[in-house]
């Protein structure tokens, strides 16, 4: 038996850092990121842990770093513009013990809310960048990226995409091997950023760059293979997948670091042809390098910055052909929904009962903007409702938003909605604010929290208290209300936004879909009583479906019992019992 | 056979990233390089999701495009015909007997088609497979998708065994063997 195994990108990447003897990893779930810490967490040997946030999870990822072990950060690509704050000044400083960040970026936009290069992100920041093609490659990029780290004495990027994430292939496992601590030595010079130090460590940050873009040319990690001669491809990330299957002939510059470019070897390269194609994702970084070294040189003049990329996408872009016949039928679309039993849809039927608009955020429940749901109206990044819904206010009074809330989920809440929520305290806002609280984080999968009880090695331990939280930074009036109480949350939700008074209404619920939730009741609907009206198909409950003669039906494999469709028939027509 | 492209698809929560693993695992056991990949969207349940699963003596990219798959797998009726152009014209489709209702239909925005299987047959070469009703007969309603792939693996090929024991290795404990009849129930044993 071999140990040849198909592994998911992201274990790939999280194994990879097991051998390399990474001890510490600190991160926060974000699609397409997550899995890494969560396979990690499986290993013996490694402390892996979920921060609130991920300036949070940098940060103490560097702090394991400093004390002189090999250590972790994974997050998605808008996550990286939450760390970096200390990213810019952590590739002042360098490291002690390696230092890899895993930033996942999402070309096409599959679940985020930006297509951003973190390659961009890391020439501004000064970090240097590999990038693998497979999940084989992952796992033997990160462990070199940790000589890397040590050698150059700088935290290192390791860029992933949707595709390598969540695509898997074949890997060959390899011994844990754990480098001996690093001694920490006191040296200010190096780790207390104040001016003077800065502009010392600036100077070393340049001749660091210098170096390794001068030593890069010759890393293992780039590779040129010979094609027939005749086309010239730069290429690295997923993208040389791509062009290994549209133009099987042609000669290849697989890239494995894009930051900084191994100049030397491009030219070489470049130089056996009238001109190279750069194929790319996203933004023309390599391009536009390339082309500054007076390199002739093709990219986004063929190929689009928007999406992911395919063979097919590139045959035509290149070749100008694309000879697959197909002929797509059309079909009623089937949009991601919240799921029967989601206490989020109870929350947002209140809302929409009582003809209110929602400044969202980042969770599922994202999906309260869409039909027929239909209530948030503005959503953009990790805690953004309630400081928009602050603006609103200032902006136009107290009066323009009583029709208006905040909603935002336990773990968003807690990321960088806690900041907020002090601004409104501090700014004497008059607002509501409704924390979903499902006692989880949701879409990425059900990860811990520090207000779960339970860390991300799945132990137990101090759950933080929400209500207590808001009380304490001074939220004049809390409530705590089960979500699925409907006439409850109605009535609290109604006077909050009425009132003169900032109030944080907590709809608290666990996620229907959450391990070991089992379910008492299940609705069951009577066809002689229904009317055929059609309001109980208002809440968007997947389990709810009209039957060819158009009374209701019922699904007893989806339905959990939540109740919520019953507040919503007036002949009596759905009942709820037990199972 | 020199190489497969198989696409799975269904309804979130059906078992599709289950399924085209174990696929990848029974080619992988047989000497193929094997590359799958997953679409992950917002939100656990409902969505339409679709995997790929591709194995030859070298594989290069994780998907299989449109015109290019040999065997389409569907847990659902609507999202075999909403992906039945990414077949070859030779491709063949494994559906399931199954009727999902899109949120788009429920609101009455769409609705859903009539006669998914005529229309798919006029095209394809189709086998339809009732995995729900093989599901109530062992009464557990989530193995008509090992149903599905029973049918399914009649037509990829392979030996039986190979294909239980990545069962075997891929479901949970508990319903191993419930996996493997209803398994074989749609294998036609």
């Amino acid at each position: 038996m071999s140990d040849k195994i198909i592994m998911l990108g992201n274990e790939a990447i999280a194994r990879g850092a097991y051998e390399a003897g990474v001890k510490v990893a600190s991160s926060y779930p974000g699609t397409p990121s997550t899995e890494i810490s969560e396979f990690l967490a499986k290993y013996d040997g490694v402390y892996a842990e979920w921060a609130p946030n991920e300036k949070v999870a940098l940060e103490a990822a560097f702090g394991a770093s400093v004390a002189g072990v090999r250590a972790l950060s994974c997050m998605k690509h808008v996550g990286l513009n939450v760390a970096c704050d200390p990213l810019f000044t952590i590739s002042y400083i360098g490291v002690n013990g390696g230092l890899v960040i895993v930033v996942a970026d999402d070309p096409g936009i599959a679940s985020s809310q930006n297509e951003q290069d973190t390659r961009m992100t890391a020439r501004a920041a000064h970090v240097p960048v590999l990038e693998p093609s497979d999940s084989g490659d992952a796992k033997e990029f990160i462990k070199y990226a940790y000589e890397l780290s040590e050698k150059y004495d700088t935290p290192i990027i390791l860029r992933t995409t949707t595709k390598l994430s969540h695509s898997q292939s074949v890997v060959e496992l390899g011994q844990r091997i754990v480098p001996e601590d690093r001694p920490y030595v006191k040296n200010t010079d190096k780790y207390v950023m104040m001016p003077r130090e800065a502009v010392g460590r600036h100077v070393a940050l340049e001749q660091r760059e210098n170096r390794m873009q001068s030593d890069c040319s010759d890393f293992p990690i780039n590779r040129i293979e010979k094609g027939a001669g005749k086309m010239g491809v730069i290429t690295s990330g997923i993208c040389y997948q791509y062009v290994k299957e549209a133009l099987p002939d042609a000669d290849i510059l697989k890239l494995g670091i894009v930051n900084p470019l191994p100049k030397r070897l491009i030219e070489q390269f470049s130089a056996l042809f009238d001109e190279v194609l750069v194929v790319e994702e996203l933004e023309p970084v390599i391009e536009e390098q390339v082309k500054s070294w007076g390199i002739n040189a093709k990219g986004k003049e063929l190929f689009t910055k928007q999406g992911e990329y395919s063979a097919a996408m590139l045959k035509k872009a290149i070749l100008g052909r694309d000879d697959r016949a197909y002929k797509k039928a059309s079909v009623p679309a089937r949009p991601p929904i919240l799921c029967p039993g989601c206490p989020h849809r109870s929350v947002f039927s209140v809302l929409k009962k009582l003809g209110l608009r929602a400044s969202g955020d980042i969770g599922c429940y994202t999906l309260g903007a869409v039909a027929p749901l239909s209530v948030s109206e503005t959503t953009v990044c990790m805690g953004a409702s309630i400081s928009v819904l602050h603006g609103m206010e200032r902006a136009k009074g107290k009066d323009y938003i009583k029709d208006w809330v905040a909603v935002i989920g336990d773990s968003t809440f807690l990321h960088t909605g806690v900041n907020s929520l002090v601004n409104m305290v501090y700014n004497k806002s008059t607002a509501t604010v409704i924390i979903l609280d499902n006692r989880t984080t949701g879409m990425t999968g059900h990860q811990d929290h520090p207000a779960t009880g339970k860390t991300l090695k799945g132990e137990s331990t101090y759950a933080i208290n929400l209500v207590e939280l808001c009380k304490a930074i001074g939220v004049p009036e809390v409530y705590e209300i089960n979500a699925f109480d409907y006439n409850g949350l109605s009535d609290a939700i109604g006077k909050a936004v009425k009132s003169d008074i900032l109030t944080v209404i907590i709809a608290k619920s666990p996620c229907a879909l959450l391990k070991g939730q089992t379910f008492a009741h299940k609705c069951i609907a009577s066809l002689d009583k229904c009317k055929k009206c059609g309001m109980c198909l208002k809440i968007g409950c997947p389990a709810i479906t009209k039957g060819s003669d158009g009374a209701i039906v019922i699904d007893g494999t989806m339905c959990n019992g939540c109740g919520l469709c019953v507040n919503y028939c007036k002949f009596g027509a759905i009942e709820r019992v037990d199972r | 056979m020199n190489s497969l492209n198989i696409m799975v698809v269904g309804v979130g929560g059906q078992g599709t990233l289950l399924t085209s693993r174990i696929i990848g695992r029974v080619a992988l056991s047989r000497g193929y390089d094997v590359k799958m990949s997953e679409v992950h969207g917002m939100a656990q349940r409902g969505g339409s999701v679709v995997t790929f699963v591709r194995f030859a003596k070298t594989v290069r990219e994780p998907i299989v495009e449109e015109g290019d798959a040999d065997l389409l797998i569907s847990f659902e009726k609507l999202e075999a015909l909403r992906y039945a152009h990414f077949l070859k014209k030779s491709g063949k489709i494994i559906v399931n007997d199954c009727t999902i209702l899109p949120m788009t239909v429920v609101t009455g925005a769409a609705s859903y088609p009539d006669n998914i299987i005529e229309t798919l047959k006029s095209d394809h070469d189709v086998t339809v497979i009732d995995g729900n009703k093989i599901a109530a007969e062992l009464g557990n309603s989530k193995v008509s998708n090992s149903a599905v792939l029973g049918a399914a693996a009649r037509v990829i090929g392979f030996e039986k065994d190979i294909w239980l024991s990545a069962i075997e290795q891929s479901v949970p404990p508990k319903t191993i063997d419930i996996n493997k009849k209803a398994f074989l129930m749609g294998y036609g044993e």
